[in-house]
């Protein structure tokens, strides 16, 4: 244990370990991979890992949702989606096996939710198909599919015809679908 | 902490809160608020002792709320002094700037308070009450936690608590009762929480079991607040602080729940509960631990997502049924008979024949599972059918029968009880009403975390977007029907011929192995002797190749040409193996007809022994012969046996082969190759090859079912397959992440597991009806394995209860398995499961009846919002015509109030619909009027209460009142 327990004290690690879907060995796993991140930022010595930093890791690199994802769990004062130890947690318990689906869609919402108005309208999903698509133009839809495709997003999952996808909504047609639960996952 | 480090966080709450979009706002408010009322809540109880100082704040509060923010600080700063040494400086940290957001909030509260001049003023006033009466109560029993009747005070708003909090979020149960009690007065109507804080303060001095049943009630809420508090999208300082005090509580009031005598048990009870809770979460911890190859698997994911991932998830799991099953036979059948059964050369059975002696420890003879691996435990033959060995008296026969059948039971067990438990994670899977938002909403992958399978998987996206954008629009064009049929019937014709042909040639083959076998199978080479399984390799290998070309002919959707491609290997797979197993019956018979021959000619010998001796003289030494040189008749259990077991060795060798040639060769290849090439090797023809993962998962579950079929007779079978499988993890995982790509057409994993599993049920189903036929019908050997003399191998069971059991058991079980009880049970048990069919159908029928209804009420909903919205807009902009720009903010929220007043009045439910529709128009009619008066950022935030109900309903319970609806924005 030496350096880990040390940084983490046992009643915090249970505190953790009441609050978060994860197990012992991933929270210490965690914090492993947190102080590395953070020991990685020269010189001064903060609570908090950038975002930058945060994006090094393999299993958010190629995510293209990996800033959202940063930022929806930031609770940085700055808005810079810097991280502390304790969001990373949170960002873990969420993408754990074991988290329910109902904080799962909840989060999934905040990260599909661009402009962090609370509800998915049509530039929301816009920008959520483009990185869906990836950055390059030969996989970009062309204008016309794009409306044609969040036109028929909208009558699916608008089910109150407002316009907009709000997060009850959302988790309505989440909740529903085989596949999410098993693919919203990150594991450490 | 020093003073300006407050100050300087202080500041960056009101960054957060008022520097962000007004939309944001209102989104989180809620969350702030709670957030803030958090912290208040613990000040207050914290700085209980002060609480006369601290009313005199809250007066002075009241007056000026310039001067709280001053006031906060120095509370602030007391408390920080009064606080534990070894508390952390995070969590301070993150806790005063709680408190700072709080004042902060506080301040703007009592902003808007002031505006909604009448009820509001007389809402905060109930609030400080509520605070006042609190912290007298903290304060006394902080003072004397024994004295009863504080906790009959705090029972009573305890139970005040509770019967609030069923109809609340379960986010509003905070530590301290006032929580509750202020955000009701909050959400409710004012007059109700002063009657109620009359009440109280009515019953403060008397305590009922009741009110203690209530306490009680309380700590368990607390309790469970806690064991959920993780499925809550809270930041962790919030759930940290949360939790905390929840714990607190529960410690405080746990021990002083019990009374005299009760209060000692209640105490232990609570000590156990917890020891146990802990012991719970170690084992968890301890359990995931031992979880092997997580690693590997999760290193798979992120390369190749989670369908690739999914098949080394089903090894795995496979893996386990085979420990259990090794477990089984090894445990109870082969070392109890090694330890303390006969020893090897004591009885025919368990030596080696004198013809074969020569040759037994040949290696070729040994990898063929013969000389001397024939003759050990590894088979059926070599164990004796003594009723009881060794000190223990273990009944080996029985013991060697019920793990027969319990492996097989075990099977069946848990292949039902996964499949159970994924149709319920399944849900209504299959219904399509949703597809395109699925697309967009659930189409990533989060486990991916590299950059060539994300690259893959964007493609895949947008090629699932536009194939379904082009199906929507062109709903079915059909070029040319007839052809596209003919073909279809064409290929289908070609896989039908395919199939047979495989069929006949395992047939003849078996055939021809059974004459080379008659004949000696010395005479013949390598090939001769693994003919049968070779060819079921070899055309388990090349038959779905061929499958995959016929069906380009057919020109399905990709997905449906998987389903047909996947039905069909399973089609030839059943195929080869029943073929195998017609012939082995064949074999079967062939080596009874041979056993009985050895019968007779068992007396002649017995006869040529005895010769010139008096046969019936039984007092005469018996003549000592060695027993390898007792005549013996064929053993066809042990045939089965082995021939179950090369079968398995032929696959696995075939399994690896192919995987060294077909994808590490390929891949070394084309990677080296590439260089000196006419055209580009990694792109162009052979390139790397894909993991295929339905046919891996097939061969497994095939190679699972020859297990089961052949565990009976060879009890070294699920040790074999345990290597395996081991083998096959590390191989497969080492070749999958250095010679294969992701794959471009995506299986999608979840969907498919209960797919994997029924096909494995199948299997199972299909594996123990040739074994159970076998066992049921065909006599026992008579001269090997631990049936041997008994004319079937049941028998067993009935000798054990004849002698084992008392004699009435044994009669009691024979009327019960007489057919006049075993017919009505089963015609019982149909009943049963025909009862149980309806009744799920019923249960569909409502299910779809209920979604219609659903439906409709959200068509009923829309209209009736749209109305109501046109309604408000109107109300809205007469108010915005008529009132001043002095009033224009007051005005708006008279028009509100009106507005859902008059929606209540006619449907409650639509309360929050209705807040929603009319906040936008609202709020931009504020920024557009630009009162004069709102100079500060507080007016254009919307009050709480709308903020409450600024989310919609859930689309699925339109008719839940207006508290839960907000409950499901969290």
């Amino acid at each position: 244990m030496g350096g880990t327990s040390s940084k983490l004290p046992k009643d915090l690690l249970s505190e953790y370990q009441e609050l978060t879907f994860l197990t012992k060995q991933e929270i210490l796993m965690a914090h492993k991979i947190f102080s590395e991140l953070q020991d990685r930022e020269n010189g001064l010595y903060s609570s908090r890992v950038s975002m930058e930093k945060i994006l090094t890791l393999p299993e958010l690199k190629s995510n293209p949702f990996r800033k959202r994802i940063c930022h929806v769990f930031s609770t940085s004062d700055m808005k810079d989606g810097s991280l502390s130890f304790e969001d990373f947690l949170d960002l873990l318990s969420a993408f754990s096996d074991s988290a329910t689906l109902e904080i799962k869609s909840h989060y999934a919402f905040r990260i599909f939710d661009f402009d962090d108005d609370g509800t998915l309208d049509a530039r929301d999903l816009e920008k959520l198909v483009n990185s869906l698509t990836g950055e390059t133009d030969d996989t970009r839809l062309t204008g016309e599919e794009m409306r044609q495709l969040i036109s028929n997003i909208l009558e699916e999952s608008d089910i109150d015809k407002d316009g907009t996808v709000n997060l009850s909504e959302f988790q309505h047609v989440i909740s529903r679908s085989p596949d999410f639960v098993s693919s919203f996952k990150i594991v450490l | 902490m020093p003073r300006h480090k407050l100050i300087a966080s202080e500041s960056d709450v009101s960054i957060e809160v008022d520097v962000g979009k007004d939309n944001e706002f209102s989104l989180y408010y809620v969350e702030v608020e709670e957030n803030s009322q958090g912290g208040q809540e613990k000040q207050t109880t914290r700085d209980g002792k002060r609480r006369r100082e601290r009313n005199g704040e809250v007066s002075r509060r009241r007056a000026s709320e310039k001067r709280t923010t001053e006031v906060d600080t120095k509370r602030a700063e007391k408390k920080h002094e009064k606080r534990h040494k070894t508390a952390r400086k995070e969590g301070e940290k993150h806790e005063k700037r709680q408190r700072r957001k709080n004042a902060d909030e506080e301040e703007a509260e009592e902003e808007s308070n002031k505006e909604k001049k009448n009820i509001k003023n007389e809402r905060t006033k109930t609030l400080r009450r509520d605070d006042e009466k609190e912290k007298d109560v903290k304060k006394k029993r902080k003072k004397h936690v024994k004295n009863e009747e504080d906790n009959a005070n705090s029972g009573k708003t305890k139970q005040k608590d509770c019967h609030d909090m069923p109809l609340k979020e379960k986010k509003k149960k905070r530590k301290k009762p006032e929580t509750t009690s202020e955000s009701e007065s909050k959400s409710e109507s004012d007059s109700a929480p002063e009657s109620k804080d009359n009440q109280a303060v009515g019953v403060l001095g008397s305590l009922t079991p009741e009110e203690l049943e209530k306490l009680k009630e309380a700590v368990d809420e607390r309790k469970k607040l806690i064991a959920t508090m993780r499925g809550k999208p809270w930041p962790m300082k919030k759930k940290l602080v949360v939790l905390r005090e929840s714990q607190e509580f529960v410690e405080k009031y746990e021990g002083a729940l019990g009374k005299g005598k009760g209060r000692k048990l209640y105490a232990y009870k609570v000590m156990i509960m917890k020891k146990w809770m802990k012991f719970q979460r170690d084992f968890e911890n301890f359990k995931t631990a031992c979880i092997p190859w997580e690693m590997k698997i999760k290193e798979i994911e992120s390369h190749f997502g989670s369908s690739v991932a999914s098949y080394f998830i089903f090894l795995r799991w496979m893996y386990g049924i085979n420990m259990i099953l090794f477990g089984l036979t090894f445990g109870l059948v082969m070392v109890p008979e090694a330890l303390m059964g006969k020893p090897y050369g004591s009885i025919p059975r368990k030596t080696v024949p004198r013809e074969e002696e020569a040759s037994a420890m040949n290696f070729a003879i040994l990898w063929d599972f013969g000389g001397y691996a024939k003759y050990s435990v590894l088979f059926y033959g070599y164990y004796n059918s003594q009723r009881a060995i060794g000190w223990l008296k273990f009944r080996l026969p029985l013991s060697y029968f019920l793990v027969g059948v319990g492996t097989v039971a075990y099977s069946y067990m848990v292949v039902i009880r996964t499949m159970a438990r994924n149709a319920n994670e399944e849900g209504g899977g299959d219904d399509t009403s949703f597809n395109f938002s699925w697309k967009t909403f659930t189409s990533w992958d989060y486990l991916i975390g590299n950059p060539e399978t994300a690259d893959n998987k964007f493609a895949s996206i947008t090629t699932s977007f536009k194939e379904a954008i082009v199906e929507e629009q062109e709903s079915r064009k059909d070029d040319n029907i007839h052809l596209t049929r003919f073909l279809r019937v064409l290929a289908n014709f070609l896989v039908l011929c395919c199939l047979a042909g495989s069929g006949y040639l395992i047939y003849f083959v078996v055939r021809r192995s059974q004459k080379f076998a008659l004949l000696g199978l010395e005479n013949y080479g390598w090939w001769e002797r693994n003919e049968v399984n070779m060819v079921m390799s070899l055309l388990g290998m090349f038959c779905p190749m061929l499958f995959d070309v016929i069906s380009t002919l057919e020109n399905y959707h990709p997905r449906v040409a998987l389903q047909w491609q996947l039905g069909r290997i399973f089609a030839l797979f059943l195929g080869n193996l029943y073929t195998f197993i017609i012939a082995l019956m064949d074999a079967i018979q062939l080596k009874r007809a041979e056993e009985e021959i050895v019968k007779k000619n068992m007396t002649i010998w017995q006869a040529n022994l005895y010769n010139g001796t008096v046969p019936d003289n039984s007092t005469a030494p018996p003549i000592t012969v060695h027993p390898a040189d007792i005549p013996r008749g064929p053993c066809w259990e042990t045939m089965v046996g082995q021939e179950f077991v090369r079968l398995i060795i032929s696959d696995t060798m075939t399994t690896y082969i192919t995987l060294l040639i077909g994808d590490f060769l390929r891949a070394v290849l084309v990677r080296f190759l590439n260089n000196c090439w006419c055209w580009d090797l990694e792109y162009g023809f052979p390139s790397y090859s894909e993991f295929d993962v339905s046919g891996n998962v097939l061969g497994l579950i095939f190679n699972q079912g020859m297990i089961w079929m052949g565990a009976f007779y060879a009890p070294c079978l699920p040790a074999l397959n345990l290597l395996r499988l081991h083998v096959s993890m590390y191989l497969q995982c080492w070749a999958v992440m250095c010679c294969n790509v992701p794959q471009e057409r995506v299986f999608k994993a979840s969907g498919s597991n209960n797919f994997y599993m029924a096909m494995l049920l199948v299997i199972l189903f299909l594996s123990t009806l040739p074994a159970i036929y076998t066992i049921v019908s065909i006599p026992p050997s008579f001269d090997c394995g631990p049936f041997s003399g008994k004319t079937r191998m049941f028998d067993v069971i009935q000798e054990t209860l004849e002698s084992d059991f008392p004699a009435w058991f044994g009669k009691m079980f024979s009327y019960a398995s007489n057919p006049g009880l075993v017919l009505p049970f089963l015609l019982l048990l149909v009943l049963a499961i025909y009862y149980l069919q309806s009744t799920s159908k019923t249960y569909k029928r409502v299910n779809m009846e209920l979604k219609k209804k659903l439906q409709t009420q959200n068509e009923e909903n829309k209209k009736k919002n749209k109305l109501a919205a046109l309604k408000a807009a109107n109300e809205l902009e007469q108010a915005r015509k008529a009132g001043e720009q002095r009033s224009s903010s007051a005005s708006d929220l008279g028009v509100n109030e009106e507005s859902s007043s008059i929606d209540e009045a006619g449907h409650h439910r639509q309360a929050g619909q209705n807040g929603r529709f009319i906040h936008p128009s609202q709020s931009q009619h504020t920024q557009n009027s630009e009162p004069p008066v709102s100079s500060t950022h507080t007016t254009t935030r919307p009050p709480a209460s709308r903020g409450h109900t600024s989310s919609g309903h859930l689309p699925g319970h339109p008719q839940q009142p207006q508290k839960n609806s907000h409950s499901n924005r969290r």
